[in-house]
């Protein structure tokens, strides 16, 4: 059986901490360039080069993009034959955080619990989901993810028959409400189906998938384009301030429901929508 | 567009007046930080009659937790945070001749009621931008509450520090107004 061991782990998770929040990488960048060739507000237009210019400096000066360096979130694929040796896997993730928050000079805003709310002072622990999956590879994906944004996230159990149309309004909703506070241009993760938990998650994930990519259901993507359309037809632009960018892709996942269910949930990312993975 | 304005702080009423919604400024002069958890705690001395950390007549607070600074800097990241969570604070502050507030996303209608009774302004600086907003930046003090960390009061001297007239002393919002202008009921075009 493969093996590898827990530091590892800690070094892979350490790295991508610091690389996630330095630098923000080609994808979003060249997603910056397109919106200025749309975006139609000159206010708008000034925020998008400045928002290329901040990733710029931030990756030139080694410096976080955005002084909220995020809760730190973990999607892990687990090979079922792998085996990992050292410590607990978990405390691996959360030494990698600590350490790379620490060196890298990255904001810890993670507090022990909602009630206490004593910093932690390490940024730790990071939210971490455990998929086990055939092979005998681990697949570690690390995002930081900000409070704004993340405090625009909704769910809402709709009746089947909502529908498309249903999922479309609540949808445009979230996004209306959610105006300048999450950061636009944002990206949409949107989930459907499963249970109220699933749906968050399978929402949490699509913001991972490449941006922009198409979800390999034409019917899904043909979803996925006209919730663009609408979204950005809400007129609420860079920054919240007016404009024809308001999001840079919406990501739709679906998954098995109950004959009397239709859950929907949608994550929303920032503009410093970062995230890298590894490979061990 | 037009060219940005210059101002300093402490702000005059003149000043806060001639401001419109929709200006671009270009801000010099030391501001002081706030967030959440030192909101609360000058909230609590204002309840008890106690004197705030510094005198906030024709002040300006940046809502602004920032990143650690790396060693040879004097201050980490330092965009704007979500404003709406100082909104139960503000009002009583801008009372007491609070005359700036910068942060990012919309006020509720109490913090824009007080706006224009007491003349004060609210700015939106670019939020996510913390590295760039970071150069305005010249000097950094502590000022109360150093074990909040990232959420402590400092003096920050700006020095150009780029923002946007949201809501001005005649009650008018760029929120409202910005994204009335682009909204499309029919979608025009697929992007």
């Amino acid at each position: 059986m493969r093996e590898i061991r827990t530091d590892q782990i800690i070094e892979a998770v350490r790295e991508m901490c610091m690389e996630t929040n330095y630098d923000l990488g080609s994808e979003m960048l060249r997603a910056f360039e397109e919106a200025l060739q749309v975006e139609e507000s000159p206010i708008g237009k000034d925020i998008l080069h400045q928002l290329i210019d901040n990733a710029r400096i931030a990756r030139e000066e080694r410096v976080p993009m955005c002084q909220d360096c995020g809760m730190t979130m973990v999607f892990a694929e687990l090979g079922q034959d792998l085996h990992i040796v050292g410590s607990h896997w978990l405390d691996a993730i959360n030494g990698g955080v600590r350490v790379g928050y620490q060196e890298a000079y990255l904001r810890k805003s993670v507090l022990n619990d909602p009630v206490h709310r004593i910093n932690t002072q390490d940024n730790t622990p990071a939210v971490v989901h455990l998929e086990l999956v055939p092979g005998d590879q681990l697949k570690l994906m690390v995002a930081p993810k900000g409070g704004g944004s993340e405090n625009m996230a909704r769910l809402k159990m709709l009746k089947p028959s909502d529908g498309r149309e249903g999922i479309k309004q609540f949808v445009l909703e979230t996004v209306s409400q959610a105006g300048p506070n999450p950061c636009p241009p944002t990206i949409l993760g949107v989930g459907l189906g499963g249970t109220f938990e699933k749906a968050a998650l399978i929402s949490k994930k699509a913001l991972f998938r490449p941006l922009g990519a198409p979800h390999p259901d034409p019917d899904i993507a043909g979803l996925e384009k006209d919730l663009l359309q609408a979204v950005n037809a809400l007129g609420i632009g860079p920054l919240g301030l007016g404009g024809r960018v308001t999001a840079l892709a919406v990501h739709v996942e679906v998954f098995a429901c109950h004959i009397t269910s239709l859950p929907a949930a949608v994550s929303i990312n920032c503009h410093a929508h970062r995230h890298k993975e590894r490979i061990l | 567009m037009a060219e940005a304005k210059r101002i300093s702080t402490a702000l005059s009423i003149e000043v806060v007046s001639s401001l419109r919604s929709g200006d671009r400024v270009l801000i010099s002069g030391w501001v002081y930080t706030a967030r959440d958890a030192a909101h609360k705690r000058m909230h609590d001395l204002i309840e008890r009659g106690l004197d705030l950390p510094f005198d906030i007549r024709g002040q300006v607070i940046y809502y602004v937790g920032p990143s650690p600074a790396k060693p040879g800097r004097i201050i980490g990241s330092a965009g704007p945070t979500t404003a709406s969570r100082m909104d139960a604070y503000a009002p009583a502050l801008i009372a007491m001749g609070l005359k700036g507030m910068i942060g990012k996303g919309a006020r509720s209608r109490e913090v824009i009621q007080a706006m224009i009774q007491h003349k004060a302004v609210y700015f939106a600086a670019v939020g996510g931008a913390g590295a760039l907003l970071a150069r305005s930046i010249k000097e950094v003090e502590m000022i109360a509450y150093e074990d909040l960390g990232p959420e402590a009061i400092r003096r920050l001297k700006l020095e150009d520090f780029p923002a946007i007239v949201i809501n001005d002393v005649e009650g008018n919002d760029l929120y409202l107004e910005g994204v009335r202008s682009y909204r499309q009921e029919e979608p025009k075009e697929t992007w």
